[in-house]
C-alpha cells in the first residue's frame, strides 16, 4: 500500500469508531486527541482494526507514534508496503 | 440510625410479625389456608394504620419502549385495538424465529458512538430513562445528581456481547488477541443502569438488579425502598430486555420445547390457550421516575399512581418449574403490606408466559387468590408483545396504568380455546373491557430459580 491508501485505511476506521466526526479536514500534523472525540478506548479500537485486518502487532511503546495521522502514516508504511489494498 | 429507620419502615405493621413468619414458612396447602384467611384480615386492620406522607411514594414519570409502541400512550392504544409487535426474527446460527421486537429513536439521546460503545440494553435504558425525566416535568437541570438512584431490573446481561465476540474471533481461528477491550464495561452486571448515569451525569447510586424475568418488579421494588430509606430523593427505575439480540435464550427455550412456533407471528403467544406452545422472546424497556409523595406534590408532578405494596419470594424448589403455592403466598404478602384484600383489586396483571406448566401454576394461585373476588379482572399483556423479559414486569405493570383514567381493562388476546386447567374468573378474552372506576392494579412477574414478584399500584387519591 502507498502512504494514501494507509492514509484513507486509517479515515475508514476512524469512520467507524467515530461515527459522529466530521474528518473532512483532519489535519495529518495534529494530534487527533484535538480534532476529535477520542478516548483511550477508541485509540484502542484503531489498534485493534489494524490488528484485525492487516494481523499487525503493535506493541505498547509504540503507540505514541500513532497519535497524528501523519505519525500513524509513517509508522505504518514500512509495515503496509507490501501488502495490497483490501487484503 | 439504621435500626430506626428499619422500625419505621415496618411500624406500619406492628403485631404482623408472627403472621409473617407463618407467610414466609408456609410449606403446605394447610399453612397456605391460614396464611390467606390471617392476611385478609390484618389487610383490613391495615387500613387504618396508614403510612407517613414520606413512606408514600408515587410514579410521576414514564418512559417505554415495547414491541408495539414508544411511549405509554402508543402502547396503550395499541393494546386496546389488539395490535401485536411480534415478527419473523433472523438469528445467528438458530435461524428464523418469532421475537418482539423495539424500533425506539436510538439516536434521540444517544450518539451514533454512544450505541457502538455501550450495549443495546443500555440503549433501550437511555431512551427510557430520558423519556421518563421529561414526561415527569421535573426541573432536571437543577436537579442535585447525587440523590438521584438508578434501579434496573433485567434479565441476563453479557450474552449478547459474548455471543458477539466469540462469533468475532471465530473468523481469526479464535485468536484471543482479537477479543474487543469493550467486552469488560459492556458485560459487567451493571451496565444497562450504569449506561444510564454516564448519558444523564447522575451520580448517586445505580445498581442492575438481576432478577430473571421478575426484574421489572424488582427494580421498582428497589426504588421504594431505596425512596422510603431516604437513601435518594428521586428514582428511575424499572426494568430492560436486549434478549432477541443472542441466539442463546431462543436455543434454550427451544431445547426446553418452551420456545414458541405459529404460522402468523402475531398469533404466537397465547397465554392461557389450550394450542400455546411457549415463549415468545422480546426485547423492550419500562422505566418510571418514581418519588416520595411530598416532593411529587410540591412541584405539582401529574401522579400517575402510588406503590402501595409489594413482595418478593422464592420457591425454593425447582430451577424453571414454578410453583403455585409461593406464588400466591407472594401475592398476599403484597396485599397484606399494601393493607387490602383481593376484592380490592380491580385488575390483575398476569405473568402468564404461554407455556404449559407457568399458565397452569399461576392460574391456579390466582383462582387460590381471586377465585371469590367477582370484580377483579384479569388481563395478559405478553399476548400482545411476547414475554419482555427483564422488561416484562414493567410493561405488563404500565400498560394497565391508564385503566385509571379509562376504567378500561386491555384484553388477553390470542386466546381462541381456553385451557380448562387455566380457567379464571373474569379474565378479559380477546376484546378489552370497560370496568368501570379502576382504583387498584396487583403485577405479577415470576422468574427463573423460582423468584416471584409482585407490585400493588393504588389510583392516586390524595
Amino acid at each position: 500500500m502507498t502512504s494514501d491508501q494507509i492514509r484513507q485505511v486509517i479515515l475508514d476506521i476512524l469512520g467507524r469508531i467515530a461515527p459522529d466526526e466530521d474528518l473532512t479536514d483532519l489535519d495529518d500534523a495534529r494530534p487527533f486527541r484535538e480534532q476529535m472525540e477520542l478516548d483511550s478506548m477508541d485509540f484502542l479500537d484503531i489498534v485493534m482494526e489494524l490488528r484485525k485486518m492487516y494481523r499487525i502487532q503493535i506493541p505498547e511503546e509504540d503507540y505514541p507514534n500513532l497519535n497524528t495521522m501523519g505519525g500513524t502514516v509513517e509508522y505504518l508504511l514500512p509495515r503496509l508496503k507490501d501488502v495490497p489494498v483490501g487484503a | 440510625m439504621l435500626v430506626t429507620i428499619l422500625a419505621s419502615l415496618y411500624a406500619a405493621s406492628p403485631s404482623s410479625d408472627s403472621r409473617c413468619r407463618r407467610v414466609v414458612s408456609g410449606r403446605n396447602a394447610r399453612d397456605l389456608v391460614a396464611v390467606e384467611s390471617q392476611s385478609i384480615a390484618f389487610g383490613r386492620l391495615r387500613w387504618g394504620v396508614p403510612l407517613s406522607d414520606l413512606d408514600r411514594i408515587v410514579i410521576t414519570g414514564v418512559g417505554l419502549t415495547a414491541p408495539n409502541g414508544n411511549s405509554l400512550p402508543e402502547y396503550r392504544q395499541n393494546l386496546l385495538v389488539a395490535k401485536s409487535g411480534v415478527v419473523n426474527y433472523e438469528t445467528r446460527y438458530m435461524g428464523p424465529v418469532l421475537a418482539g421486537v423495539c424500533n425506539f429513536d436510538e439516536l434521540r439521546y444517544q450518539k451514533k458512538k454512544d450505541l457502538r460503545r455501550g450495549t443495546r440494553a443500555g440503549s433501550i435504558a437511555v431512551y427510557c430513562a430520558n423519556e421518563a425525566v421529561k414526561d415527569s416535568g421535573i426541573d432536571w437541570p437543577n436537579v442535585a445528581r447525587e440523590n438521584v438512584g438508578v434501579y434496573i431490573g433485567i434479565t441476563e446481561h453479557g450474552n449478547v456481547e459474548t455471543e458477539n465476540e466469540i462469533y468475532e474471533i471465530s473468523k481469526f481461528e479464535y485468536d484471543t488477541k482479537v477479543w474487543s477491550h469493550h467486552h469488560n464495561p459492556r458485560t459487567v452486571a451493571n451496565n444497562a443502569a450504569g449506561e444510564v448515569t454516564l448519558n444523564m451525569g447522575i451520580t448517586g447510586p445505580h445498581l442492575t438488579l438481576g432478577a430473571a424475568c421478575a426484574a421489572g418488579n424488582a427494580g421498582f421494588i428497589q426504588a421504594v425502598q431505596m425512596l422510603r430509606l431516604k437513601e435518594v430523593d428521586l428514582a428511575i427505575a424499572g426494568g430492560v430486555s436486549e434478549s432477541i439480540h443472542t441466539f442463546g435464550i431462543f436455543a434454550s427455550f427451544a431445547a426446553q420445547g418452551a420456545l414458541a412456533t405459529h404460522e402468523d407471528p402475531t398469533k404466537a403467544c397465547r397465554p392461557f390457550d389450550k394450542n400455546r406452545n411457549g415463549i415468545v422472546v422480546a426485547e423492550g424497556g419500562g422505566i418510571c421516575t418514581l418519588e416520595r409523595l411530598p416532593d411529587a406534590l410540591k412541584r405539582g408532578a401529574k401522579i400517575y399512581a402510588e406503590v402501595i405494596g409489594y413482595a418478593m419470594n422464592s420457591d425454593a424448589k425447582d430451577f424453571v418449574l414454578p410453583d403455585s403455592n409461593r406464588q400466591a403466598e407472594c401475592i398476599y404478602l403484597a396485599m397484606k403490606r399494601a393493607g387490602i384484600s383481593p376484592e380490592d383489586v380491580d385488575i390483575v396483571s398476569s405473568h402468564a408466559t404461554a407455556t404449559e406448566q407457568g399458565d397452569i401454576e399461576e392460574a391456579a394461585a390466582l383462582r387460590r387468590v381471586f377465585g371469590n373476588s367477582p370484580k377483579t379482572f384479569i388481563n395478559n399483556t405478553k399476548s400482545f408483545i411476547g414475554h419482555a423479559m427483564g422488561a416484562a414486569g414493567a410493561l405488563e405493570l404500565l400498560g394497565n396504568v391508564p385503566s385509571f383514567d379509562d376504567g378500561i381493562v386491555h384484553a388477553t388476546i390470542n386466546l381462541d380455546d381456553l385451557d380448562p386447567r387455566c380457567a379464571l374468573p373474569n379474565l378479559v378474552i380477546n376484546q378489552p373491557r370497560e370496568i368501570g372506576p379502576v382504583k387498584c392494579i396487583l403485577n405479577n412477574s415470576f422468574g427463573m430459580l423460582g423468584i416471584n414478584s409482585v407490585v400493588i399500584i393504588r389510583k392516586f387519591q390524595g
